[in-house]
Protein backbone atom coordinates (compact mmCIF):
# COMPACT_ATOMS: atom_id res chain seq x y z
CA UNK A 1 0.00 0.00 0.00
CA UNK A 2 1.44 3.50 -1.03
CA UNK A 3 2.68 5.98 1.71
CA UNK A 4 0.57 9.30 1.73
CA UNK A 5 2.33 12.08 1.50
CA UNK A 6 4.66 13.41 4.54
CA UNK A 7 7.96 15.20 4.67
CA UNK A 8 9.21 14.33 8.50
CA UNK A 9 10.75 17.26 10.40
CA UNK A 10 14.01 15.57 11.80
CA UNK A 11 15.15 14.90 7.97
CA UNK A 12 17.98 17.12 6.20
CA UNK A 13 16.20 17.27 2.07
CA UNK A 14 18.25 18.15 -1.14
CA UNK A 15 16.52 19.72 -4.27
CA UNK A 16 16.89 16.72 -6.40
CA UNK A 17 14.11 14.92 -3.59
CA UNK A 18 16.96 12.92 -1.98
CA UNK A 19 16.85 13.03 2.01
CA UNK A 20 19.39 12.06 4.73
CA UNK A 21 19.41 11.41 8.08
CA UNK A 22 22.18 12.43 9.34
CA UNK A 23 23.57 10.72 12.77
CA UNK A 24 27.36 12.04 14.12
CA UNK A 25 29.72 11.19 11.39
CA UNK A 26 26.88 8.77 9.07
CA UNK A 27 23.56 9.00 7.38
CA UNK A 28 20.96 7.20 6.04
CA UNK A 29 19.91 8.14 2.63
CA UNK A 30 17.05 7.50 0.64
CA UNK A 31 14.58 9.49 -2.16
CA UNK A 32 11.19 11.29 -0.69
CA UNK A 33 7.72 10.57 -1.00
CA UNK A 34 7.64 13.15 -4.11
CA UNK A 35 10.15 11.18 -5.75
CA UNK A 36 8.66 7.90 -5.47
CA UNK A 37 5.18 9.31 -6.50
CA UNK A 38 6.64 11.13 -9.21
CA UNK A 39 8.08 7.48 -10.32
CA UNK A 40 5.24 5.10 -9.94
CA UNK A 41 5.56 1.75 -8.33
CA UNK A 42 9.28 1.18 -8.44
CA UNK A 43 10.69 -2.39 -9.85
CA UNK A 44 14.39 -1.84 -10.00
CA UNK A 45 17.33 -0.25 -7.73
CA UNK A 46 20.41 0.22 -9.17
CA UNK A 47 22.34 0.24 -5.82
CA UNK A 48 26.12 1.42 -5.82
CA UNK A 49 28.93 -1.06 -3.99
CA UNK A 50 29.67 -1.10 -0.56
CA UNK A 51 32.79 0.56 0.02
CA UNK A 52 32.32 3.00 -2.92
CA UNK A 53 32.21 6.91 -2.69
CA UNK A 54 30.03 8.93 -3.07
CA UNK A 55 29.79 13.10 -4.14
CA UNK A 56 27.45 15.56 -3.14
CA UNK A 57 24.94 16.34 -6.43
CA UNK A 58 26.06 13.48 -8.18
CA UNK A 59 24.55 10.28 -8.96
CA UNK A 60 25.02 7.35 -6.91
CA UNK A 61 22.30 4.88 -8.06
CA UNK A 62 18.91 4.19 -10.20
CA UNK A 63 15.85 3.93 -8.94
CA UNK A 64 13.09 2.46 -12.30
CA UNK A 65 9.70 2.40 -12.38
CA UNK A 66 7.49 0.26 -15.09
CA UNK A 67 7.06 3.71 -16.48
CA UNK A 68 10.79 5.15 -16.46
CA UNK A 69 14.15 5.14 -14.33
CA UNK A 70 15.62 8.25 -12.13
CA UNK A 71 19.27 8.89 -10.93
CA UNK A 72 19.52 9.06 -7.31
CA UNK A 73 20.90 12.08 -6.33
CA UNK A 74 23.92 12.40 -2.98
CA UNK A 75 22.49 14.85 -0.86
CA UNK A 76 25.99 14.48 0.51
CA UNK A 77 29.60 12.92 -0.02
CA UNK A 78 30.90 10.02 1.66
CA UNK A 79 32.05 6.18 1.64
CA UNK A 80 28.86 3.36 1.32
CA UNK A 81 28.76 1.60 4.43
CA UNK A 82 25.74 -0.56 3.11
CA UNK A 83 23.04 -0.88 0.85
CA UNK A 84 19.60 -1.77 1.47
CA UNK A 85 19.00 -4.76 0.35
CA UNK A 86 15.13 -5.35 1.07
CA UNK A 87 15.00 -2.40 -1.44
CA UNK A 88 17.18 -4.33 -3.98
CA UNK A 89 15.15 -7.28 -3.73
CA UNK A 90 11.84 -5.70 -2.92
CA UNK A 91 11.84 -2.20 -4.54
CA UNK A 92 8.22 -1.17 -4.17
CA UNK A 93 9.21 -1.28 -0.26
CA UNK A 94 10.45 2.74 -1.07
CA UNK A 95 6.45 3.69 -2.23
CA UNK A 96 5.47 1.62 0.64
CA UNK A 97 7.65 3.43 3.25
CA UNK A 98 9.93 6.08 2.19
CA UNK A 99 11.54 7.01 5.13
CA UNK A 100 11.70 3.85 6.61
CA UNK A 101 11.90 0.53 5.63
CA UNK A 102 12.45 2.05 1.99
CA UNK A 103 15.88 3.54 2.78
CA UNK A 104 18.47 3.21 0.22
CA UNK A 105 21.86 3.46 1.81
CA UNK A 106 24.32 4.67 4.45
CA UNK A 107 26.93 6.46 4.22
CA UNK A 108 30.12 7.54 6.60
CA UNK A 109 30.37 11.53 5.84
CA UNK A 110 33.74 12.97 4.13
CA UNK A 111 32.85 16.49 4.00
CA UNK A 112 30.31 17.09 7.31
CA UNK A 113 29.89 20.34 6.76
CA UNK A 114 28.20 20.03 3.47
CA UNK A 115 24.97 19.37 6.16
CA UNK A 116 24.99 22.75 6.03
CA UNK A 117 24.01 23.27 2.65
CA UNK A 118 21.03 20.91 2.98
CA UNK A 119 17.57 22.19 2.91
CA UNK A 120 15.36 21.66 5.92
CA UNK A 121 11.93 20.32 6.00
CA UNK A 122 10.02 23.51 5.33
CA UNK A 123 12.51 24.72 2.60
CA UNK A 124 11.67 21.46 0.65
CA UNK A 125 8.07 21.87 1.14
CA UNK A 126 8.77 24.62 -1.08
CA UNK A 127 10.69 22.81 -3.42
CA UNK A 128 7.62 20.11 -3.92
CA UNK A 129 5.21 23.54 -3.62
CA UNK A 130 6.87 24.66 -6.69
CA UNK A 131 7.69 21.85 -8.97
CA UNK B 1 3.18 27.78 -26.95
CA UNK B 2 1.67 24.69 -25.49
CA UNK B 3 0.13 22.56 -27.72
CA UNK B 4 -3.55 21.87 -27.47
CA UNK B 5 -4.03 19.11 -26.24
CA UNK B 6 -7.51 17.14 -27.37
CA UNK B 7 -9.34 15.29 -24.85
CA UNK B 8 -12.32 12.35 -25.10
CA UNK B 9 -15.60 12.20 -23.52
CA UNK B 10 -14.11 10.55 -20.39
CA UNK B 11 -11.58 13.18 -19.40
CA UNK B 12 -13.69 14.27 -16.74
CA UNK B 13 -14.64 11.09 -15.76
CA UNK B 14 -10.54 10.38 -15.56
CA UNK B 15 -9.97 13.91 -13.70
CA UNK B 16 -12.42 12.45 -10.77
CA UNK B 17 -10.92 9.32 -10.26
CA UNK B 18 -7.36 10.93 -9.68
CA UNK B 19 -5.84 9.70 -12.72
CA UNK B 20 -2.17 10.76 -13.83
CA UNK B 21 -3.18 12.54 -17.58
CA UNK B 22 -0.60 12.56 -19.66
CA UNK B 23 0.16 13.88 -23.16
CA UNK B 24 -0.16 11.27 -25.97
CA UNK B 25 -0.13 11.15 -29.76
CA UNK B 26 -1.65 15.02 -29.28
CA UNK B 27 -4.54 14.08 -26.62
CA UNK B 28 -4.68 14.52 -22.80
CA UNK B 29 -5.02 10.82 -21.66
CA UNK B 30 -4.78 8.28 -18.23
CA UNK B 31 -1.73 7.09 -17.81
CA UNK B 32 -2.48 5.46 -14.26
CA UNK B 33 -5.26 5.41 -11.76
CA UNK B 34 -3.91 3.51 -8.85
CA UNK B 35 -0.75 2.83 -10.39
CA UNK B 36 0.35 0.52 -13.38
CA UNK B 37 0.77 -2.70 -11.76
CA UNK B 38 -2.21 -3.01 -9.40
CA UNK B 39 -4.37 -2.57 -12.64
CA UNK B 40 -2.10 -4.65 -14.95
CA UNK B 41 -2.78 -7.55 -12.63
CA UNK B 42 -7.01 -6.24 -12.54
CA UNK B 43 -6.60 -6.94 -16.11
CA UNK B 44 -4.92 -11.12 -16.07
CA UNK B 45 -7.16 -11.46 -13.01
CA UNK B 46 -10.57 -10.11 -13.56
CA UNK B 47 -11.69 -7.14 -15.92
CA UNK B 48 -10.33 -3.33 -16.55
CA UNK B 49 -11.78 -0.93 -18.83
CA UNK B 50 -9.36 1.84 -21.04
CA UNK B 51 -10.73 4.99 -22.53
CA UNK B 52 -9.21 4.19 -25.94
CA UNK B 53 -11.38 7.06 -27.82
CA UNK B 54 -8.16 8.74 -28.92
CA UNK B 55 -7.98 5.57 -31.26
CA UNK B 56 -9.24 6.72 -35.07
CA UNK B 57 -12.44 5.17 -36.86
CA UNK B 58 -12.95 5.48 -40.71
CA UNK B 59 -16.28 4.75 -42.45
CA UNK B 60 -15.62 3.41 -45.83
CA UNK B 61 -18.30 2.35 -48.01
CA UNK B 62 -19.74 1.79 -51.88
CA UNK B 63 -19.98 -0.82 -54.47
CA UNK B 64 -15.93 -0.36 -54.89
CA UNK B 65 -15.03 0.03 -51.27
CA UNK B 66 -13.90 -3.91 -51.09
CA UNK B 67 -11.54 -2.90 -54.17
CA UNK B 68 -10.10 0.08 -52.66
CA UNK B 69 -9.41 -1.55 -49.46
CA UNK B 70 -7.66 -4.85 -51.10
CA UNK B 71 -5.65 -2.74 -52.52
CA UNK B 72 -4.46 -0.86 -49.57
CA UNK B 73 -4.61 -3.53 -47.02
CA UNK B 74 -2.56 -6.41 -46.73
CA UNK B 75 -4.78 -9.32 -45.22
CA UNK B 76 -7.35 -10.69 -47.43
CA UNK B 77 -10.77 -9.23 -46.47
CA UNK B 78 -12.22 -11.82 -48.76
CA UNK B 79 -11.88 -13.92 -45.76
CA UNK B 80 -14.08 -12.11 -43.50
CA UNK B 81 -18.26 -11.59 -44.42
CA UNK B 82 -20.68 -9.17 -42.48
CA UNK B 83 -20.10 -9.59 -38.43
CA UNK B 84 -16.32 -10.14 -38.55
CA UNK B 85 -12.89 -8.40 -38.41
CA UNK B 86 -9.88 -8.93 -38.88
CA UNK B 87 -6.37 -7.89 -37.88
CA UNK B 88 -4.42 -5.79 -41.48
CA UNK B 89 -1.99 -4.12 -42.08
CA UNK B 90 -1.71 -0.46 -44.16
CA UNK B 91 1.20 -0.66 -46.23
CA UNK B 92 3.08 1.21 -48.18
CA UNK B 93 4.89 1.18 -51.55
CA UNK B 94 8.24 -0.51 -50.40
CA UNK B 95 5.93 -2.85 -48.00
CA UNK B 96 6.64 -0.96 -44.64
CA UNK B 97 3.74 -0.48 -42.36
CA UNK B 98 2.15 3.07 -42.40
CA UNK B 99 -0.26 1.89 -39.37
CA UNK B 100 -1.72 -1.45 -37.90
CA UNK B 101 -5.37 -1.67 -37.79
CA UNK B 102 -8.75 -3.58 -37.88
CA UNK B 103 -11.19 -3.50 -40.24
CA UNK B 104 -14.82 -4.67 -39.43
CA UNK B 105 -17.14 -5.86 -42.34
CA UNK B 106 -20.06 -3.70 -41.21
CA UNK B 107 -22.13 -5.06 -44.85
CA UNK B 108 -21.08 -6.25 -47.47
CA UNK B 109 -19.87 -2.76 -48.93
CA UNK B 110 -19.66 -1.24 -46.08
CA UNK B 111 -16.71 -1.05 -43.46
CA UNK B 112 -15.30 1.16 -40.39
CA UNK B 113 -11.29 0.76 -39.64
CA UNK B 114 -10.15 1.30 -35.93
CA UNK B 115 -6.66 2.91 -36.49
CA UNK B 116 -3.95 4.27 -34.20
CA UNK B 117 -4.36 7.43 -33.03
CA UNK B 118 -1.02 8.91 -33.66
CA UNK B 119 -1.11 7.46 -37.15
CA UNK B 120 -4.75 8.69 -37.85
CA UNK B 121 -4.37 11.88 -40.17
CA UNK B 122 -1.92 9.68 -42.08
CA UNK B 123 -3.72 6.85 -42.53
CA UNK B 124 -6.76 9.00 -43.61
CA UNK B 125 -4.75 10.97 -45.94
CA UNK B 126 -3.19 8.05 -47.65
CA UNK B 127 -6.30 6.19 -47.64
CA UNK B 128 -8.39 9.54 -49.17
CA UNK B 129 -5.82 9.80 -51.81
CA UNK B 130 -6.50 6.94 -52.96
CA UNK B 131 -10.09 6.75 -53.21
CA UNK B 132 -11.43 5.14 -56.47
CA UNK B 133 -15.11 6.30 -57.59
CA UNK B 134 -17.92 4.08 -56.00
CA UNK B 135 -15.55 4.48 -52.72
CA UNK B 136 -16.13 6.91 -50.35
CA UNK B 137 -13.90 7.42 -46.97
CA UNK B 138 -15.09 9.65 -44.10
CA UNK B 139 -12.89 10.19 -40.88
CA UNK B 140 -15.82 9.42 -38.15
CA UNK B 141 -13.30 9.70 -35.03
CA UNK B 142 -15.29 12.60 -33.20
CA UNK B 143 -18.84 10.75 -33.81
CA UNK B 144 -17.28 8.29 -31.53
CA UNK B 145 -15.73 7.02 -28.16
CA UNK B 146 -14.08 3.54 -27.26
CA UNK B 147 -13.92 1.39 -24.34
CA UNK B 148 -11.95 -1.72 -24.07
CA UNK B 149 -13.04 -4.38 -21.41
CA UNK B 150 -10.24 -6.57 -21.03
CA UNK B 151 -9.58 -9.47 -18.87
CA UNK B 152 -11.16 -13.22 -17.92
CA UNK B 153 -14.77 -12.36 -16.34
CA UNK B 154 -15.04 -8.95 -18.82
CA UNK B 155 -17.75 -10.78 -20.81
CA UNK B 156 -19.12 -12.52 -17.48
CA UNK B 157 -19.37 -8.92 -16.19
CA UNK B 158 -21.09 -6.98 -19.10
CA UNK B 159 -23.47 -9.85 -19.58
CA UNK B 160 -22.71 -10.79 -22.58
CA UNK B 161 -23.10 -14.10 -24.86
CA UNK B 162 -19.67 -15.79 -25.38
CA UNK B 163 -18.51 -15.02 -28.97
CA UNK B 164 -15.68 -15.92 -31.11
CA UNK B 165 -12.31 -13.36 -31.13
CA UNK B 166 -12.56 -10.98 -34.20
CA UNK B 167 -16.22 -10.94 -34.50
CA UNK B 168 -18.48 -7.53 -33.41
CA UNK B 169 -22.64 -6.98 -32.91
CA UNK B 170 -24.56 -4.44 -32.46
CA UNK B 171 -25.88 -4.39 -28.99
CA UNK B 172 -27.36 -2.65 -25.63
CA UNK B 173 -25.30 -2.76 -22.44
CA UNK B 174 -27.92 -1.42 -19.54
CA UNK B 175 -29.84 0.08 -22.06
CA UNK B 176 -26.82 2.19 -23.94
CA UNK B 177 -26.61 1.15 -27.50
CA UNK B 178 -23.37 0.28 -29.05
CA UNK B 179 -21.03 -1.71 -30.83
CA UNK B 180 -19.42 -4.54 -28.94
CA UNK B 181 -16.62 -5.74 -30.86
CA UNK B 182 -14.14 -8.85 -29.55
CA UNK B 183 -10.87 -7.43 -29.63
CA UNK B 184 -8.23 -6.44 -27.68
CA UNK B 185 -4.54 -5.56 -26.99
CA UNK B 186 -4.30 -7.36 -24.23
CA UNK B 187 -3.93 -11.30 -24.63
CA UNK B 188 -7.23 -11.45 -22.21
CA UNK B 189 -10.43 -12.39 -23.18
CA UNK B 190 -12.80 -8.88 -23.37
CA UNK B 191 -14.05 -6.64 -25.97
CA UNK B 192 -13.83 -3.20 -27.33
CA UNK B 193 -16.97 -1.34 -27.34
CA UNK B 194 -17.45 1.63 -29.91
CA UNK B 195 -20.64 3.96 -28.51
CA UNK B 196 -21.69 7.71 -29.69
CA UNK B 197 -19.30 10.03 -28.13
CA UNK B 198 -22.56 11.60 -26.08
CA UNK B 199 -23.39 8.15 -24.45
CA UNK B 200 -19.76 6.94 -23.77
CA UNK B 201 -19.73 8.90 -19.44
CA UNK B 202 -22.97 6.97 -19.21
CA UNK B 203 -21.92 3.31 -20.47
CA UNK B 204 -18.00 3.89 -18.68
CA UNK B 205 -20.49 4.73 -15.32
CA UNK B 206 -22.40 1.65 -16.21
CA UNK B 207 -19.06 -0.47 -16.76
CA UNK B 208 -17.13 0.18 -13.59
CA UNK B 209 -20.72 -0.62 -11.51
CA UNK B 210 -20.22 -3.35 -12.93
CA UNK B 211 -16.78 -3.97 -11.36
CA UNK B 212 -14.54 -3.24 -13.97
CA UNK B 213 -10.92 -1.65 -12.96
CA UNK B 214 -9.87 1.63 -14.69
CA UNK B 215 -6.61 1.27 -16.15
CA UNK B 216 -4.78 3.38 -18.13
CA UNK B 217 -1.95 4.26 -20.68
CA UNK B 218 0.61 2.55 -18.64
CA UNK B 219 -0.71 -0.83 -18.10
CA UNK B 220 -2.29 -0.89 -21.73
CA UNK B 221 1.67 -0.90 -22.50
CA UNK B 222 2.83 -3.82 -20.40
CA UNK B 223 -0.28 -5.81 -21.08
CA UNK B 224 0.09 -5.76 -24.56
CA UNK B 225 3.88 -6.13 -24.67
CA UNK B 226 2.99 -9.14 -21.98
CA UNK B 227 0.72 -10.47 -25.16
CA UNK B 228 3.71 -9.59 -27.63
CA UNK B 229 1.62 -7.13 -29.63
CA UNK B 230 3.55 -5.15 -31.41
CA UNK B 231 2.57 -1.06 -31.30
CA UNK B 232 3.00 1.07 -34.09
CA UNK B 233 5.86 3.79 -33.90
CA UNK B 234 7.87 1.46 -31.85
CA UNK B 235 8.00 -2.20 -33.18
CA UNK B 236 6.94 -1.66 -36.40
CA UNK B 237 7.00 1.29 -38.38
CA UNK B 238 7.00 3.02 -42.62
CA UNK B 239 10.26 1.14 -42.45
CA UNK B 240 9.97 -2.42 -41.39
CA UNK B 241 7.68 -4.82 -42.99
CA UNK B 242 5.87 -7.05 -42.18
CA UNK B 243 7.85 -10.19 -43.02
CA UNK B 244 10.91 -9.57 -40.62
CA UNK B 245 8.15 -8.11 -38.08
CA UNK B 246 6.98 -11.55 -38.11
CA UNK B 247 3.37 -10.60 -39.11
CA UNK B 248 3.91 -12.24 -42.66
CA UNK B 249 0.13 -14.04 -41.30
CA UNK B 250 -1.70 -11.52 -42.05
CA UNK B 251 -0.76 -10.56 -45.36
CA UNK B 252 -2.35 -11.90 -48.07
CA UNK B 253 0.62 -12.69 -50.50
CA UNK B 254 -1.71 -13.70 -53.60
CA UNK B 255 -3.12 -10.45 -54.13
CA UNK B 256 -2.18 -7.28 -55.41
CA UNK B 257 -1.98 -4.77 -52.32
CA UNK B 258 0.64 -2.07 -51.84
CA UNK B 259 4.07 -3.41 -51.51
CA UNK B 260 2.93 -6.91 -51.95
CA UNK B 261 5.97 -7.72 -54.40
CA UNK B 262 8.21 -6.40 -52.41
CA UNK B 263 6.81 -8.82 -49.12
CA UNK B 264 7.00 -11.39 -51.63
CA UNK B 265 10.78 -10.91 -52.85
CA UNK B 266 11.43 -10.40 -49.23
CA UNK B 267 10.05 -13.44 -47.91
CA UNK B 268 11.89 -15.73 -50.78
CA UNK B 269 15.16 -14.15 -49.71
CA UNK B 270 14.64 -14.50 -46.61
CA UNK B 271 14.81 -11.20 -44.18
CA UNK B 272 17.85 -9.78 -42.70
CA UNK B 273 16.25 -9.39 -39.38
CA UNK B 274 13.65 -10.21 -37.13
CA UNK B 275 11.61 -8.99 -34.47
CA UNK B 276 11.51 -11.35 -31.94
CA UNK B 277 10.28 -11.14 -27.67
CA UNK B 278 12.67 -11.48 -24.84
CA UNK B 279 12.69 -12.02 -21.40
CA UNK B 280 15.93 -10.46 -19.16
CA UNK B 281 17.31 -13.28 -17.57
CA UNK B 282 19.08 -11.09 -14.40
CA UNK B 283 17.55 -7.79 -12.73
CA UNK B 284 16.87 -4.41 -15.12
CA UNK B 285 14.41 -2.96 -17.45
CA UNK B 286 15.85 -2.64 -21.12
CA UNK B 287 14.23 0.15 -22.66
CA UNK B 288 13.28 1.51 -26.18
CA UNK B 289 16.63 2.05 -28.01
CA UNK B 290 19.19 0.20 -26.17
CA UNK B 291 21.27 -1.91 -28.49
CA UNK B 292 21.54 -5.91 -28.42
CA UNK B 293 24.99 -7.00 -28.28
CA UNK B 294 25.24 -8.41 -32.42
CA UNK B 295 23.59 -6.17 -33.71
CA UNK B 296 19.87 -5.57 -32.77
CA UNK B 297 18.11 -2.90 -31.05
CA UNK B 298 15.48 -3.04 -28.15
CA UNK B 299 11.67 -1.62 -30.05
CA UNK B 300 10.25 -2.16 -26.73
CA UNK B 301 10.79 -2.64 -23.33
CA UNK B 302 9.11 -2.74 -19.75
CA UNK B 303 9.07 -4.37 -16.61
CA UNK B 304 7.05 -7.39 -16.58
CA UNK B 305 4.44 -7.45 -13.55
CA UNK B 306 3.16 -11.01 -14.34
CA UNK B 307 6.79 -12.35 -14.84
CA UNK B 308 8.52 -9.75 -11.94
CA UNK B 309 11.34 -9.21 -14.39
CA UNK B 310 12.39 -7.03 -17.56
CA UNK B 311 11.17 -7.93 -20.80
CA UNK B 312 10.60 -6.63 -24.71
CA UNK B 313 11.04 -6.94 -28.01
CA UNK B 314 13.63 -5.85 -30.89
CA UNK B 315 15.07 -6.84 -34.00
CA UNK B 316 18.30 -8.51 -34.00
CA UNK B 317 19.93 -10.29 -37.03
CA UNK B 318 17.21 -13.16 -38.39
CA UNK B 319 20.36 -16.08 -37.67
CA UNK B 320 19.57 -15.68 -34.63
CA UNK B 321 16.30 -14.91 -33.85
CA UNK B 322 15.34 -18.79 -33.04
CA UNK B 323 13.84 -19.13 -29.43
CA UNK B 324 16.06 -20.24 -26.89
CA UNK B 325 18.76 -18.05 -28.47
CA UNK B 326 20.99 -15.63 -25.48
CA UNK B 327 21.04 -12.06 -25.90
CA UNK B 328 23.28 -9.62 -24.37
CA UNK B 329 21.07 -5.97 -23.97
CA UNK B 330 23.23 -2.69 -23.12
CA UNK B 331 21.08 -1.76 -20.08
CA UNK B 332 23.00 2.06 -19.61
CA UNK B 333 26.45 0.92 -19.71
CA UNK B 334 25.58 -2.67 -17.99
CA UNK B 335 25.47 -5.80 -19.93
CA UNK B 336 22.49 -8.02 -18.94
CA UNK B 337 21.33 -11.42 -20.18
CA UNK B 338 18.12 -12.12 -21.95
CA UNK B 339 17.06 -14.79 -23.63
CA UNK B 340 14.54 -14.93 -27.14
CA UNK B 341 11.10 -16.46 -26.13
CA UNK B 342 8.46 -17.60 -28.09
CA UNK B 343 5.44 -15.08 -28.22
CA UNK B 344 3.36 -14.99 -26.39
CA UNK B 345 5.50 -13.74 -23.83
CA UNK B 346 3.12 -14.47 -20.91
CA UNK B 347 -0.08 -16.04 -21.09
CA UNK B 348 -2.07 -17.69 -18.36
CA UNK B 349 -2.32 -21.37 -17.52
CA UNK B 350 -5.67 -22.33 -17.90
Amino acid sequence: MAASETYPDELKYHSGHDWARIDGDQAVLGITWFAQDALGELVHYEPPNEGDTIAKDSAYGEVESVKAVSDVIAPLSGEVLEVNAKVIEEPETVNDDPYGEGWLIRIRLTNPSETDSLLDVDAYKQVVADS
Amino acid sequence: MAQMLLKTPLHDRHVALGARMVPFAGWEMPVQYQGVIPEHRAVRADCGVFDVSHMGEFEVEGPRATELLQSLLSNDLEKIGPGEAQYTLLTNDRGGIIDDLIAYRLEPFRYLLIVNAANREVDFGWVKEREIRGSDVRDASDEYALLAVQGPRAIERLDLPEAKQFTFAEGAIDGIQCMVNRTGYTGEAGCEILVMAEDAAALWDRVLARGAVPCGLGARDTLRLEASLPLHGNDITPDTDAISAGLGWCCALDKEFSGAPELRELKVRGPERKLVSFVLEEKGVPRQGMAIEGGGEVTSGTHSPMLERGIGMGYIPAESAAAGTDLAIDVRGKSRRARVVKRPIYKREE
